[in-house]
């Protein structure tokens, strides 16, 4: 399956924004420069907000339209495990206050291996080893934050995060609220979730929908090699807690990436194919059993435009608007339950604020609300497989 | 437990006499022991000779830190007033003095304005265990952390917040170290490092790590040169918490610069420690970590203050963690809204007696450090602190709307992009608070 995903999805996966006239303020003075086309600043007078030095990063638009075939310089292939690894090992470089924690994930260079060779780069201390303890290492993240620290903690397996969700939702989420804006949490809390090659019930849970409400953190989820580094250093460099999902069947995703530094923005979405007749919306491992029902949908002469919305809290209704204003159709595929999940914020988002240009009901794809089986089997219809995607695009287009 | 205090003043006027034995102190741990059942009330009040305290030679075998602090509780314990040796000069007892009355006056102050509705919600209030807060915070350096719970105001104010500060933060106000946006559970100050302020128990202890684990950072990694101590302040009821057990493993095993302060006032709303706990002495859980654990009478600031100061010197050298497990006692309900009716009288009696405010007054008084006009100048000028703090809260202006969004994130380009590809935070709606995000 890994190769499949490669051949396809991955290399239009880079289109860049410029290409469809998205505007994009600038940030002068500001690490996360992605740039776009009016040249704004935006000013803080809101206490608490910081402004970090300037940085020569180079923006996604910046960049030629296919960061992929760059003809600046050839850019090198890696795994997108490889690109989360080089991202941290960028902003670590950079910053010395970026630091690691989570289990296994110093000497053994973490379970799927994405902080491989960085204890030996960078210490025991830089890269820790914590015990078995998720809420209290996550909280110790968190106090580590508020006293100066950049803490990264990776959970094996987000399911585990579960057990630090007293850490996540006080305290990272609210502590900078509840303190009146004196104390940040530039934390980033990453690690693998979704439904995998029958991992079983409890190793095979999304939890974006249960940590989606949390006020005071932003996530964002990884697909590609390119976009995983990208935003990995846009966490990183970030002054909110940024949650971070990976998925377990995309690591081994290869792709080619600029050898330039980039940081992209963590709440844009891409556009991943542009299209006319049917908006898709879609994150994470969804993304290319899209991609694969988009080439059976041209086949048929269908023309979805497929979103890979990246951010998932918060939404960003700008590039999503702008594409329901063209096709008038929306189609969310996702793999998170159908209740509370992400799916359905999103479906209230588009209904309140682009009602009008709707010619048909959202129709939202998730998974079934069932802990996911261990069989086979019953796994693979407990997610949204491409042949549901392209009947519901039909449906939707008649 | 209800009576089991009582009993240690009228069998032991000392307050940790030397004549307990090793054996004595197994078996008061065997009484505890399955053929009592602690779940009812009224059996409680039959456990008399259940001794809380703990016996000299089963804290030895601790560590050094046990053994140098028995040794001047010993002193003080053999003569309270007529000790050779003082064990504060004058500078310091007064400065001890002023931030006991302080914490006691504000702490009144608070009952007084929460019953004229000027503060809400639960307001959990420190009378009666100040001689912790200020034994402890008394010793730290301004870049020194505390991390507290919700029965914080006193922490803060020992840590150097100002009253006006805090009490503005009680009443919900702008002028408040928070913002009004905390309240009284939440009471943090970037300023003098205190760090919280947390309303569920335990939630922490795990922070206080965080921040001794940056302490160690900066010395390894930033090889920066700090010595910060971090201290965390909780309560019994936390000791049977997880995030206490998994934190008490990671300081000791990375020998953080933190000390764990247990102020252990037998009660955690209406449950009782001893009906809560296994085994109650929850000093003996620091070496089953690997750190040492002392116990010490909370009630008298000048132990408390001898124990804190080897504990942060211990930490300040890189020896890693200590578990102080302070004795001492609320003489007012759980929080304000707690009627208190469940706690024995005697027992209430029995610790008022121990006051720690008066036992310092008598110390200083009685080895003429110095005179009862220059306490009551203290404590006027503390009545007249607090009167000003009321003051400047009352005059407060309240939050405006725009303050509403304000510092929900760090970077505010975290609310996204709305539909008409501004960042929601430059939305002019945004400052005024009536966006919707």
């Amino acid at each position: 399956m890994a190769a499949m995903l490669q051949s396809f999805g991955v290399a239009s996966a880079s289109v860049a924004a410029s290409d469809h006239s998205i505007k994009l303020p600038a940030f002068a003075g500001h690490s996360l420069a992605v740039i776009r086309s009016e040249a704004r600043s935006i000013s803080s007078p809101i206490r608490g907000t910081r402004k970090t030095g300037k940085v020569a990063t180079k923006a996604v638009a910046a960049q030629a339209a296919n960061p992929a075939s760059a003809a600046s310089k050839p850019g090198h292939e890696l795994l997108l495990f490889e690109a989360l690894r080089e991202g941290m090992e960028e902003e670590m470089d950079r910053d010395p206050r970026v630091c690691v924690m989570g289990e296994d994930v110093g000497h053994y260079g973490g379970s799927y291996k994405v902080t491989k060779g960085l204890a030996e780069k960078y210490g025991d201390l830089r890269v820790l080893d914590t015990p078995i303890a998720e809420n209290s290492f996550t909280g110790m993240a968190i106090g580590a934050a508020m006293t100066g620290l950049r803490p990264i903690v990776e959970g094996m397996n987000m399911g585990f995060l579960l057990l630090a969700f007293n850490q996540i939702s006080d305290n990272c989420g609210m502590l900078h609220y509840t303190s009146g804006g004196q104390f940040t949490i530039p934390t980033v809390i990453r690690g693998p979730g979704g439904v995998g090659r029958q991992l079983g019930a409890e190793h095979s849970q999304r939890l974006e929908s249960y940590f989606q409400s949390i006020p005071g953190i932003q996530m964002v989820a990884c697909s590609t090699p390119y976009n995983a580094k990208g935003l990995m250093k846009a966490a990183i460099r970030s002054e909110n807690p940024v949650v971070l999902f990976e998925h377990v069947l995309l690591y081994n995703l290869k792709e080619r990436i600029p050898d330039e530094e980039y940081v992209l923005s963590l709440e844009e979405a891409e556009m991943v194919r542009p299209g006319e007749h049917v908006t898709i919306l879609t994150y994470s491992r969804m993304r290319y059993h899209v991609m694969q029902a988009a080439k059976t949908l041209v086949n048929k002469g269908y023309d979805p435009e497929v979103i890979d919305i990246r951010s998932l809290k918060p939404f960003d209704l700008y590039t999503i608007g702008n594409s329901v204003k063209k096709t008038h159709r929306v189609l969310i595929v996702e793999e998170c339950m159908r209740t509370g999940g992400i799916g359905a914020s999103l479906t209230a988002a588009i209904n309140e604020n682009f009602h009008d240009y709707l010619d048909a009901p959202i129709v939202c794809l998730s998974s079934q609300d069932v802990p996911t089986p261990y069989a086979g089997t019953l796994e693979e219809w407990t997610v949204v497989q491409p042949p549901q995607i392209v009947a519901a695009v039909e449906q939707l287009c008649q | 437990m209800a009576c089991s205090a009582a009993a240690k003043i009228l069998h032991n006027p000392l307050l940790i006499s030397s004549s307990r034995s090793a054996e004595k102190s197994d078996s008061c741990c065997k009484i505890l022991g399955p053929s009592s059942f602690l779940g009812s009330t009224s059996l409680s009040k039959k456990l008399v000779s259940v001794n809380k305290g703990v016996s000299r030679a089963s804290r030895r075998s601790a560590n050094v830190v046990a053994v140098s602090s028995d040794v001047v509780k010993e002193k003080k314990l053999k003569s309270n007033s007529a000790a050779p040796s003082l064990l504060i000069t004058k500078e310091e007892g007064l400065v001890l003095y002023e931030d006991m009355i302080l914490g006691r006056v504000f702490e009144d102050m608070c009952a007084q304005m929460y019953y004229r509705g000027k503060m809400f919600g639960f307001v959990h209030l420190y009378n009666g265990q100040e001689a912790v807060s200020t034994g402890f915070i008394k010793l730290l350096k301004k870049e020194d952390c505390v991390v507290s719970t919700y029965r914080d105001h006193v922490h803060a104010l020992s840590k150097g917040v100002p009253a006006r500060e805090v009490m503005s933060e009680l009443f919900g106000k702008t002028t408040g170290c928070c913002r009004g946006q905390g309240g009284s559970m939440h009471m943090f100050s970037k300023e003098h490092n205190v760090l919280g302020g947390f309303a569920f128990i335990g939630e922490g202890i795990p922070v206080a790590t965080g921040a001794a684990f940056t302490s160690k950072y900066k010395r390894e990694v930033l090889k920066e040169d700090c010595d910060e101590v971090t201290l965390a302040f909780f309560g019994d009821g936390t000791c049977n918490n997880g995030q206490f057990f998994e934190c008490l493993n990671m300081a000791a095993l990375w020998k953080l610069p933190i000390v764990f302060v247990v102020e252990n006032n037998l009660w955690a709303i209406g449950m009782s420690h001893l009906r809560a706990t296994s085994d109650p002495q929850i000093w003996k859980k620091g070496p089953a970590f690997g750190m040492p654990g002392v116990h010490v009478d909370g009630m008298d600031v000048l132990k408390v203050r001898e124990v804190a100061n080897e504990a942060i010197a211990r930490a300040r050298r890189g020896e890693g963690p200590t578990l102080v497990e302070c004795e001492t006692y609320r003489f007012r309900g759980h929080s304000l809204a707690d009627p208190d009716e469940l706690r024995d009288p005697a027992e209430k009696a029995h610790y008022a007696t121990r006051d720690p405010i008066t036992a310092l007054k008598k110390y200083i008084l009685e080895n003429n450090l110095a005179s009862e006009a220059e306490l009551k100048a203290i404590e006027k000028k503390i009545d007249e602190v607090v009167e000003d703090a009321v003051e400047f809260a009352d005059e407060s202006p309240v939050p405006a709307r725009s303050q509403l969004l304000e510092n929900v994130f760090a970077d505010p380009r975290g609310f996204g992009i709305g539909p008409d590809g501004k960042y929601r935070c430059e939305d002019p709606k945004f400052t005024e608070g009536t966006a919707q995000v």
